[in-house]
This record gives structure tokens, sequence and C-alpha cells, in this order.
């Protein structure tokens, strides 16, 4: 009888640039970096539902309304994919969200800042869509299966939601000395919370190592940062918009890319630690709506069980 | 105000209404997949309000009035959708509740529609059927889990039954506006499908364990213009922006 | 566990009539009705598809990696279940 060597079999697999499969063998630490990686992902698009939504029920026009609501139930979506994606390792949802709603779970630091303003919103799909997409289309080739399969449905269905944001941002930007004033102040405001998406700088990130080796992901917090505000800079400069405050950016022609301030460190720990301007409300917004899903789901299981077992009696 | 562009202004009013509070649950309902799914349903009823709102906007004969100034700068006075639409969403039985009558009223006053001279009417109309069909399908069938599911979500559906039939006469209510634009082939007698609206959704909730409240006093108004005291509060959230920025594009 | 979000279901799509069912992801529904449903608002929203399965996940018998050689690797040698395997002369066509 054969015996297999899991291990050499899995290791194989990677260096081959093969996906993982719910069945495979894996090994522990990748099955749990995974189920992290994945719930904290899905958690970020269900929050980041939150901050959004503030402004659907006072979208100042029905194209805006229409559009912003598509987007919010497109991030719903995508939260959806990847808790089921999550759930093929082995966990399950109740589990995920037991874990989210007693904050144990952590998800995207940017989501625990208010929208005050419309241009919020417009901010937003244009600054933080588009960090989230430089992430995203990495994690198409990561080497877990129904993770890649998750994350190549999400980026085609993504790719309007910066766009959109990017528009709004324009209209904004070229509109009424109020509307460029609110465009100004939302990117003064989202801009180091959007360069602290990607995490701490490489010297400190605790994950990334085994998290490279695994193709669970594919480029360092730093890299990803830097391409980012290479391909937002000019993008600035097409608004016609200040540089945000002490952003620090400036085009260094030795390296050929933007010098930026590092973010505020000390202030991505205390949000990530639950001290972030709107932590609190968010937890309490999706505790909330559980708590009063209870009885509905109560409902479904019911009847579900009613109809099975008029079923069996038929 | 022409009777035409009022009767489309109320067909437009009770979709936006409808919308604007459907849309109050997106992010925070019952679990994620009836939360995306009750946004679809909102997505459509904003979407149909939309055209029939720029095609009001054409009917009416003013200048410088579109989708949006409609939509935004019209007070509580000037707005013709039905109470039942602006009735807040309580729990999730009250909005089901709510959107199931609302869902089979569309189905059969669309499905009519679809038939109107008006051809922008009409060719709304068409879509519209395709969607409502699909909207009561999910909302009846949650009518039938609250009612057979549990105590609990049987006396909530109860309730919220008790408290919003009073509303739902006023979705036939008519007046010369509807009695013109039948003459004029642009509407259809809805009256003549209040029966069997009636019978549907009796036995819908017949079937389910729930009661239809007896002699209930019907309440209207709203399509002329007279509320409940909810729709200012509505309005005054929905057009805050819009009204703080007269002069903006947004 | 009295409070859960419901079972698991596979959702398979259609593109168009005539096309085969294909996998396309997951959900959580409580009953048959809403899980078609559900099917519907969440893989369909672009036009996806035409026609829809759910089957609740616990239903579907898989194979496991171990039954890869077993299963899979006796095919590799039937070539004379491929068309090329065959000779048929240049002049004869439609076949």
């Amino acid at each position: 009888m054969e015996t297999y060597n899991f291990e050499n079999i899995f290791e194989g697999k990677l260096a081959k640039n093969e996906m993982i499969e719910p069945k495979d063998w894996m090994p522990e630490n990748y099955r749990k970096h995974l189920i992290r990686q994945i719930s904290q992902h899905a958690h970020s698009e269900i929050v980041g539902m939150l901050p959004e939504g503030n402004w659907i029920t006072r979208a100042p026009s029905l194209r805006s309304k229409l559009v912003l609501l598509a987007k919010v139930q497109d991030e719903g979506g995508h939260g959806l994919y990847l808790y089921t994606a999550a759930e093929s390792l082995g966990t399950s949802r109740d589990e995920m969200l037991d874990a989210l709603h007693t904050g144990k779970a952590k998800y995207s630091s940017i989501f625990n800042y208010p929208t005050l303003t419309w241009a919020d919103v417009a901010a937003i799909g244009w600054l933080v869509d588009g960090a989230a997409i430089m992430n995203q289309v990495m994690l198409q080739r990561t080497s877990y299966g129904p993770y890649s399969r998750a994350m190549i449905r999400i980026c085609k269905e993504e790719s309007f939601h910066q766009r959109q944001g990017y528009e709004a941002m324009t209209r904004l930007a070229f509109g009424t000395p109020a509307q460029k004033e609110m465009a100004q102040d939302a990117l003064n405001r989202f801009w180091f919370p959007t360069l602290m998406m990607f995490g701490p700088p490489d010297a400190e990130s605790p994950n990334s190592d085994n998290a490279v080796k695994w193709r669970i992901k594919r480029e360092t917090n730093d890299e990803l940062r830097q391409r980012f505000v290479n391909q937002t800079v000019p993008q600035i400069e097409y608004l016609g918009l200040d540089f945000p405050t002490n952003s620090g950016i400036k085009w260094n022609e030795t390296r050929k890319e933007y010098d930026f301030s590092e973010p505020n460190w000390v202030e991505f720990k205390n949000v990530i630690h639950g001290n972030g301007p709107c932590n609190k409300e968010r937890l309490q917004a999706r505790n909330t709506a559980h708590k009063n899903g209870e009885w509905v789901r109560a409902a479904a299981t019911a009847f579900a069980k009613r109809q099975e077992e008029k079923r069996e009696a038929a | 105000m022409n009777h035409h562009y009022k009767f489309i202004l109320r067909l437009a009013d009770n979709g936006l209404i409808n919308s604007q509070r459907l849309t109050e649950w997106t992010g925070h309902g019952p679990f994620l997949e009836e939360d995306l799914a009750l946004t679809n349903i909102a997505l459509d009823i904003l979407g149909r309000s939309k055209m029939l709102l720029e095609h009001a906007a054409k009917l009416s004969g003013l200048e410088n009035v579109s989708e949006d100034t409609l939509a935004y700068f019209r007070n509580e006075r000037e707005f013709l959708n039905t109470k039942l639409v602006e009735q807040p969403n309580g729990d999730y039985a009250q909005t089901i509740v709510k959107q199931v009558m609302v869902d089979y009223f569309d189905l059969l006053h669309y499905t009519e529609l679809c038939k109107s001279s008006d051809e922008v009417l009409a060719g709304i109309a068409a879509k519209t059927v395709k969607e409502v069909t699909y909207h009561y399908r999910h909302t009846s069938s949650w009518v039938t889990r609250f009612g057979l599911g549990t105590e609990e979500s049987n006396q909530r559906a109860q309730a919220a039954l008790n408290e919003l039939w009073r509303f739902s006469g006023e979705l036939f209510f008519t007046d010369e506006t509807e009695k013109f634009a039948e003459e004029n082939g642009i509407g259809v007698n809805i009256n003549a499908s209040k029966d069997k609206w009636t019978k549907t959704i009796t036995t819908l909730f017949e079937e389910a364990n729930l009661k239809i409240p007896a002699d209930a006093f019907m309440q209207d108004g709203g399509k002329n213009g007279l509320h409940t005291e909810h729709l200012g509060y509505l309005l005054a959230e929905m057009q805050s922006l819009a009204k703080a920025h007269p002069e903006a594009k947004w | 566990m009295s409070d859960t979000q419901g079972p698991m279901w596979e959702v398979f799509l259609q593109k168009k009539a005539g096309q085969p069912f294909v996998h396309c992801g997951n959900l959580h529904a409580f009953d048959k009705e809403m899980a078609l449903q559900n099917a519907r608002d969440l893989y369909t929203r672009r036009m996806e598809g035409t026609a829809i399965w759910v089957v609740k996940s616990e239903h579907i018998v898989a194979s496991s990696p171990e039954d890869q050689g077993a299963f899979f690797e006796p095919a590799n040698d039937k070539i004379f279940r491929h068309p090329t395997f065959y000779q048929v002369p240049d002049i004869i066509k439609h076949m």
C-alpha cells in the first residue's frame, strides 16, 4: 500500500503554482491563517456596508442613490462569497459572526472612520476601493482555490466601484465651491486611513512571511502602498485638489516614485484595538441587525422543519 | 396640475417613497442573503420610479423640471403616494406585510398598464410586471414562513396586519384623475382588480394562519397630498443634502 | 444550535439554454424556495444565467484527493476513447 507524504504533496502543489482545494491535506497553520484572513476580509465587506450605507437615504440625486445602493449591495455579496470560502475550511458562518459580534474578529480599520459628508462616500469609492482592488487583484492568484475563485468574482464586480467613486469625486471637485471644499476635506481625512489599509510596514508585519510563502499574499504591504501612492497622485492632480494635509507627497527623481509621509501608526493601533472614531457604532449596528433578525431566522428554521416533516409524512 | 401628469406622479411617488423605506434596511437585514434580496427589490422599485419621474417631468409642462427636482424639491403636501408606503419599516414582519400588499397590487395594476395608450408608461409597465412578479413571490413566501413559522413570528405578522390593513384600501382610491386616465386609455379601472386582489391576499394570509382585521376603517388622502406625519421626516432626511445645495450637480 | 444562518447550498447556473450547468458558488438558505430565490438575487445580478439549480451541500458526494490516483489515472491510457486514436483516410469528410 502506498503511503502519502501529505506535506510533500502540499509543498509540491505550491511549488507548481497549483491550487489547494478544500479536501486536500493542508498544514494546520495554513488553514488557520486562511480562516483568519478570509473571515477578516468578509467582515470588512459587511462592516464596510455601513459607512457608505449611511448615505443611501440621503443620496442627493436618484442616479447617485441607485448607484450607491447597488454598490453597497455588491459589498454584501462579496462578504457572502468570502464567508462561504472560509466555511470550506471547516468553520461556520455562525462562528465567524459570533467572533465579529463579540469584537474578537478584526476587520479593515478604514471602516471605523465616519462618513461625515457625501464627499466621504465618493472618497471611499475612489481611495478605499482603489486600495482594496490592489490587494484583491493580487489575491485572485492566491493558492487556496475557493478564495481565489471568490476573489475573481469580486474583482469582476468591483471594477465599477472605484470608477463610480472617482466620477462622484469629479463632480464635486468641478462643482460649486462648497462641493469642492467638501471633496478636499474628504481627501484630507481619508488619505492616511487609506494608506493604513495596506497594513503595518514590512519590518513590523507579523504575518507577511508565511503569507508570501503560501501564496496567500504575493506582494508586501510596503510594495502595495507605494504602488497605490504612485497611481493616486496623478488622480488628485487631475481633480485640481491640493495634496492631503501633511501627506508629504513629492516626486523623487532618483527612485522615479513618489515620496510620502508614513501614516500615524499609533493611531492605526488604536483603531485596530477598538478605539477608532466608529468602532463601537459599527459593532453595535451589526449586533442590532443580528439580534433583530433572530426571530426571523427562527421562523424560517421552524418553517423549513415543518415542510420537511410534511414531506416525510406524505 | 393636468391629470395625465398627476396620474404618472402618483405612480412615481408611490414607488419612490416605497423604495426609500426599503433602502433603510440595506446593511441591517435579518441575515445576509435576505439583506441582498430586499435591496434588489428596492433597486427595481427605485429604478422604475426614476423612469416614471422623468416621464412626469416632461408631462408637467413646466421648465427646469427634472426627475431630481421632483424628488428633492417638492414638499410633503405635494407628494402623491399612498399612506401605506410611507409607514415606518417597523420589524421585518411589518416590512414584509406592507410590501406584499404593495407588490400584489402593483402586479395587477402594471399588468393592466401594459396596455396603456401612453407608450412610455406601457414600456415601463412591461418591465415592471416582470420585476414585481418576482417581488411578490419573494414577499409572499415570507408571509407564509412568518405565519406558519413560530408563535412569535405569527404574532408579529398578525400585529403588522392589524396595524397596516387600514392603509390597504387607498391603493384602490380613485378620483377624477384616475377617471381621466381611464377614459383616455392611459390608465385602467383599478377597481376591477380589487376583488382579485382581496381574494388572493386574503387566501395568502389565511393559509398562513393570519386573520384579516374585520371592519377596518380605510384611510386615504395620501394620493392628494394629505399624509401621515411620518412622511415629513422621511422627506427631511431624503432631501436634506440636495436642498442644502440647490445649485449643485451630483 | 438555537440560532443559525441556515444550511449551506451549492448553486449551479446555466448561462443560456443548451449549455451545461456550472457550479458558481454557495449560499445559505433555510428552505428550497428561499435557496432558489437567494441564488437568483445573489448570483444573477449581472445577467450571469437564465436557469438555476440549487442543492443542499450535505447532499453532494465528492471524491477525495486520495482517490485521485485510483479514480482518474486509469483513464490516462485509454487513448482509444478519443477520436484521434483512429485513422481515417483524409478523403473521408464529416467524420
